[in-house]
């Protein structure tokens, strides 16, 4: 019962901050309004008993992403209000694509009722808890977690090398 | 499936698919570099949702392993899409993407 309250409140939190952040002038405001709809994404993480990506969904959006954003828009120094010289036309026609489009992926989220009938088995509590995922990390994926860490060191050298003011 | 009280697989579905259609809105409705990026992560945040709620459906490690490896690949899509910004601002002084119209026929 008390879950179910949760998922309204936390789904009406991360719809209504989403759309905070695409609509608000500031850009330090869009950040911020992000970051809530990542802690409302977070509490969805813990309710479907994934404890363990919850945590690190914090750690690495609110905690290092976002950070690394603000700390973007700190030196570009974004934080004014700037009018986006674009028309009217052109503005209602963005939002009338986006909308359509959510519109065609609830109506085919609607037919998925079959889904609904599966019966799967006992849920395993433990599932998403840290020692289950680690083993399952490091032993089915293993080549693919070091494959992340050399992917990590291509976007760091990527990063740095277009940073460099000599480029320019 | 019911996941948990009266919440079923189509809830969370319908949540993805409202939070990737506000992702795709918001990159086709601003032309603010910076917050397209973040539209970016909302999309990706949308499909995690998805994939956590088809985990508990079946009961299955995968695909929160596959959420794990999306987490990665943002983080390090991050890195890079904000030094190319930087770049953008160091070469236009902005960071509004409608004056890079040099490919516009």
């Amino acid at each position: 019962m008390l879950s179910e309250y949760a998922f309204w409140f936390l789904s009406f939190v991360a719809v209504f901050s989403a759309a905070g952040m695409i609509f608000s002038k500031n850009p330090v405001y869009s950040v911020l309004s992000l970051i809530i709809t990542f802690f409302a994404v977070a509490g969805h993480y813990f309710l479907l008993g994934a404890q363990f990506l919850a945590a690190v969904h914090i750690i690495v959006y609110a905690g290092a992403i976002m950070v690394l954003f603000l700390y973007v828009i700190m030196m570009l120094n974004l934080n004014k209000l700037e009018e986006e010289k674009r028309s009217i036309w052109s503005k209602s026609l963005s939002v009338a694509t986006g909308g359509i489009l959510m519109l065609v992926l609830l109506a085919a989220v609607r037919r998925t009722d079959e889904l609904n009938a599966i019966a799967v088995g006992e849920y395993d509590a433990a599932m998403g808890l840290t020692q289950n995922l680690g083993n399952v990390l490091y032993r089915e994926f293993l080549m693919p977690f070091e494959l992340a860490s050399v992917l990590f060191l291509g976007a760091m050298v990527g990063a740095v090398y277009l940073s460099k003011k000599e480029l320019a | 499936m019911e996941l948990y009280h009266n919440i079923t697989i189509n809830h969370y579905l319908a949540l993805s698919a409202v939070l990737f259609g506000m992702g795709a809105l918001g990159i086709l409705f601003r032309r603010n570099a910076i917050i397209m990026f973040m539209c970016i992560e909302l999309m990706l945040n949308a499909v995690n949702i998805s994939l956590v709620a088809f985990s508990k459906m079946w009961n299955h490690t995968d695909a929160q392993v596959f959420v794990f490896f999306i987490m990665v690949v943002a983080a390090a899509e991050v890195a890079v899409g904000l030094a190319i910004l930087m770049m953008l601002y160091r070469n236009t002084h902005t960071t509004d993407t409608s004056v890079l119209n040099n490919l516009k026929f």
